[in-house]
């Protein structure tokens, strides 16, 4: 299959390349030598596409034990980066646009909640760098380590995706609605993209980083 | 007398359409328009044909099927569109349609569910409710502020001498009245509506 169908078939495959180091301009070449001129696994690569293309796609144990998972680690902080470097502050300064042209409160209790809500995920982020992803790679590395905290951050999953529901429907219900419209219609859509793309993330780190760390921990016994 | 049905077809295969336009043709209640063999050229013709029922084989959808068959629903709402299944159809596809035609139908079942269809006026549709009520009641409000200022289920039950259970239930309404889940966004609802 060439790169380009597999975009074709779900356009937000492309804003997994970069996190891949795959840039654009791959012409007709096929998915397999695409991955195979930039060092990425062919499998691995497929599975997290699947991830965003497929709403119920989830592999099992057996599909995670036959694919080679050394880039998981890299990947999950690659989005971390995208996350946190590029469309946090930019739909930060997007709304901030806004709320500052907002007469009233409105602007100020709108910033407040972005704020903390921007808090919490970039916490939640590196709480899981320094502690769930080096149980991972050490476990790939063959080696043991104690992970007593890993299901913490799975556990407040949750509390950020139900934050991700709010933000856009503050915007779009609660704010005077006569301040800069097109602006506040672009606003929400970047917020609904970027929360469609966290709750893949989130899936990933869920269903397949926590059962594969399991797996691999059962296997080393 | 009632005039006659119209139907649009559209399939590749010749047999498949001459087999379908013979069997809604006995019933002497269709008219069945000349088949199209793609649907490249479907949106623009309709206005021309203005068909009552579109039977369709789902895999000639475009890369983008939801989006095309919402378009085909805005030119002709109250025209029921069927997906004419006889191959392997991906179910997220499937979905997009509201009512289905499976090749083994039987004669009378195929008549049958197109008039079906037709009685029951157009495909899906956006239903508009107006019996339910989204406006928060005081009990409610009361609760949203406590939640708001960060009480728990157990705090608010003791403030308000109600059961957890109630202080629950009304948190679920809270929440399916208004869309708003995290309680950091029940406090911006509060503030924004100058309850608190």
């Amino acid at each position: 299959m060439k790169l380009a169908d597999l975009i074709k078939a779900n356009h937000n495959i492309m804003l997994l390349l970069p996190r891949f180091g795959i840039p654009l301009g791959f012409g007709e070449k096929s998915v397999q030598d695409v991955c195979a001129a930039h060092n990425v696994p062919v499998d691995f690569m497929l599975l997290i596409c699947n991830v965003y293309t497929f709403d119920d796609y989830l592999p099992d144990i057996n599909q995670l034990a036959a694919t080679n998972m050394q880039p998981l680690v890299p990947y999950l902080k690659e989005s971390h980066r995208y996350y946190t470097g590029e469309r946090l502050p930019h739909i930060e300064a997007h709304l901030h646009h806004i709320a500052d042209r907002v007469e009233g409160k409105y602007g100020q209790i709108l910033k407040q909640f972005y704020a903390d809500f921007r808090r919490e995920i970039e916490d939640h982020f590196k709480y899981e760098e320094q502690y769930d992803f080096p149980v991972l790679q050490s476990l790939q590395n063959g080696e043991r380590r104690k992970r007593s905290q890993m299901s913490h951050s799975q556990r407040s999953h949750s509390g950020l995706v139900d934050k991700m529901n709010d933000l856009p429907q503050i915007v779009y219900k609660y704010l005077p609605g006569n301040v800069l419209p097109e602006e506040t219609i672009e606003l929400v859509f970047d917020i609904l993209q970027l929360s469609a793309d966290i709750q893949k993330h989130a899936l990933i780190e869920d269903k397949i980083l926590i059962p594969y760390v399991d797996w691999l921990e059962r296997s080393m016994k | 007398m009632t005039p006659l049905v119209s139907v649009l077809i559209v399939e590749p295969s010749d047999i498949i359409c001459e087999g379908l336009r013979s069997l809604l043709h006995e019933s002497g209640r269709f008219n069945v328009l000349a088949p199209m063999h793609d649907t490249t050229s479907l949106e623009e013709r309709l206005p021309a044909i203005r068909p009552d029922v579109l039977i369709v084989n789902p895999t000639l959808l475009s890369a983008t099927p939801k989006q095309q068959l919402a378009a085909i629903a805005t030119m002709r709402p109250s025209m029921p569109v069927f997906a004419l299944v006889y191959q392997y159809v991906e179910c997220s596809l499937l979905e997009c349609f509201s009512h289905i035609i499976d090749v083994r139908a039987s004669r009378s079942s195929l008549i049958g569910t197109i008039n079906d269809a037709l009685k029951s006026g157009s495909a899906k549709t956006v239903k508009v409710e107006t019996d339910e009520n989204y406006e928060l009641s005081d009990r409610e409000t009361d609760v949203l502020v406590l939640v708001a200022k960060g009480l728990s289920s157990k705090e608010i039950a003791d403030k308000l001498s109600i059961s957890v259970h109630t202080v629950n239930s009304h948190r679920k309404n809270i929440t399916h009245k208004t869309g708003i889940k995290s309680v950091a966004g029940l406090a911006v609802y509060a503030m924004i509506h100058n309850l608190m």
